[in-house]
């Protein structure tokens, strides 16, 4: 049977970081390859997803890309400024990814 | 078997590492130490304003263990971005300390100091001939640009720091560096894959980073050989697994497959991780992929205010409700004050923490559920006064606001610290984010001959 499972019951690490200063990138990385494949299947973490959770134009997701070696989704956005400019909050981008602690992947037993 | 070991003590110079890490990794006779002095990441302010991120002490304590293990080993220390930013200031004031460590153990070396700022004339004649574009989401240069950079540093490869070694110096310290050079450099002198050089350079400039429990303030060593490399925490409490040395290979990266230098592009897609021994992963299969041009990474700040700020806190829930009405009327009242000073000439900035200081406009909740919150006014303008005159009126009219509802009319605000206001200085912006082509990396980089 299938049911909603937590995002943070199935990966390892959830992190953001700014990938040089005009650039904000998520690291999703899976508990292990079953974990990884299953959820890839469930084709719920996408690109459209990730703008939908930040409130951003699909235009500023520059990157979404499935990284086999390391069990990983990984999606890069637009900073909505540049590091350490007028109106920033996080200088490193360390903490830009809570959003991504909701996700919910429908998961078969 | 053919083989060249990396030692990477720590993830960036002035963080500090374990003396007894240290010791088990020379133990493994390294034939290089390099470390990692710099990055963008702590934004504008250290390029813009020539200074570090780290306190001379600091750099002092762990370059001195680097230096007289370099010295006693024979083996080269290799220091890139050095200084926080690696521009000239930078350079020098790494310099200063090396010699200063130099006189008092009594080392003595050759120096090599690899210049990475650049001159805005040259720059100028770059853009004229169209070789300057945009790197990542950003606009095209100006020579406005570049007559306002304070600073401009180019972002130098392996190529220099081989240069440097084949002049025959045993300490080399390298203004701003591609993360993985000081570390590839030697090895791709002898003649070893770049590509797994380069792959093998990213994981160590973190230190310890790539190992479970990670950290950047302990020592990582690389094995590399003709098809592999091997990398293993040097302090034993430490591991890798593949998932730790992979997910390093992403870290920071715009894109997970291709680690992107000067040198060209590092094609990790086919790439394999693992388990060697019990704390040691190995990696196969990183392929470089060399450009057809030589492309260089340019930075540059410029100068775009001053700032101050005030850090207060919010208890009462009947001004929480509110709190957006409260910062509508600061604003309001600011600007009908001061509507003798042009409102471009400054700005006032709501960090409200327990509603959205964290994420800002990216944040998707909108209801406040905290019952403190804690703001920080901040003003920007184009002199430091302005920039004190708007925070302490912005403040006040906060202070003593009278919002619907209020009982608490004693003050709204509680503030930490007295005075409540802190001025902070010049604020800075990456101007410059661009590549240049080049026909040879020289015309950027000049490598110096001192002896210590």
């Amino acid at each position: 049977m299938t049911k909603e499972v937590s995002i943070i019951d199935l990966v390892k690490v959830i992190r953001s970081k700014n990938a040089g200063p005009f650039e904000l990138t998520f690291d999703i990385i899976f508990k292990d390859k079953e974990t990884y494949e299953k959820v890839k299947r469930t084709k719920v973490i996408t690109k459209e997803l990730i703008a939908k959770l930040y409130h951003i134009p699909i235009e500023k997701v520059l990157h979404f890309v499935e990284f086999d070696p390391a069990n990983a989704i990984k999606a890069t956005i637009v900073r909505p400024v540049d590091s350490g400019s007028i109106g920033e909050t996080d200088v490193y981008g360390a903490q830009q990814h809570a959003p991504l602690l909701d996700i919910k992947i429908p998961y078969e037993e | 078997m053919k083989e060249i070991r990396v030692l990477s003590p720590v993830g960036m110079l002035g963080y500090g590492f374990p003396a007894e890490s240290f010791q088990k990794g020379l133990e493994k006779k390294p034939h290089v130490i390099a470390a990692d002095a710099g990055s963008t990441d702590a934004g504008p302010h250290k390029l813009g304003a020539g200074v570090g991120i780290v306190s001379k002490e600091a750099t002092k304590k762990d370059l001195t263990l680097m230096l007289t293990a370099g010295r006693e080993n024979k083996i080269p220390v290799i220091i890139g971005s050095a200084g926080g930013s690696g521009a000239e200031v930078h350079l020098n004031w790494t310099s200063e300390i090396v010699k200063e460590i130099a006189k008092e153990k009594n080392l003595h070396f050759k120096m090599a100091l690899i210049h990475a700022e650049v001159e805005k004339d040259y720059l100028k004649k770059k853009l004229a001939q169209g070789k300057i574009k945009p790197l990542g989401p950003v606009p095209e240069l100006t020579s406005k640009d570049i007559e306002e950079a304070t600073r401009i540093v180019a972002v130098m490869g392996t190529h220099s720091h081989i240069k440097a070694l084949e002049m025959g110096a045993e300490v080399i310290i390298a203004g701003r560096s591609n993360d993985p050079a000081m570390f590839a450099a030697l090895p791709i002198k002898e003649g070893y894959d770049p590509g797994l050089a380069l792959h093998m350079g990213k994981i160590l400039e973190c230190g310890a980073m790539a190992s479970t429990p990670g950290t950047t303030s302990d020592c990582m060593m690389a094995y590399l050989r003709e098809d592999c490399f091997i990398v293993e925490p040097t302090n034993t409490m430490r591991k890798c697994i593949p998932s730790t040395v992979a997910a390093h290979t992403l870290y920071e990266k715009s894109s997970p497959l291709h680690i992107i230098g000067p040198e060209g592009v590092v094609d990790v897609t086919g790439c394999k991780f693992e388990q060697y021994s019990e704390r040691a992963i190995k990696v196969s299969g990183s392929k470089l992929k060399k450009s057809e041009t030589i492309n260089i990474k340019l930075e540059g700040a410029n100068k775009v205010a001053y700032r101050t700020i005030c850090i207060a806190g919010l208890r009462d829930p009947i001004m929480i409700k509110q709190i957006n009405e409260c910062e509508k009327h600061v604003r309001d009242t600011v600007l009908t004050y001061f509507n003798n000073i042009s409102p471009e000439d400054y700005q006032l900035i709501f960090h409200i923490y327990g509603k959205n200081g964290v994420m800002g406009e990216l944040e998707p909740r909108k209801e406040i559920t905290s019952h403190e919150l804690c703001l920080i006014l901040e003003t920007v303008a184009k002199d430091q006064e302005l920039a004190n005159t708007i925070c302490a009126f912005a403040r006040s009219t906060l202070m003593h606001y009278s919002y619907k509802g209020r009982i608490a009319t004693a003050g709204n605000l509680a503030f930490p610290y007295a005075p409540s206001d802190i001025p902070t200085g010049a604020v800075y912006k990456f101007n410059i984010h661009h590549l240049v082509e080049v026909d040879d990396p020289d015309e950027l980089f000049s490598v110096e001959m001192v002896e210590v």
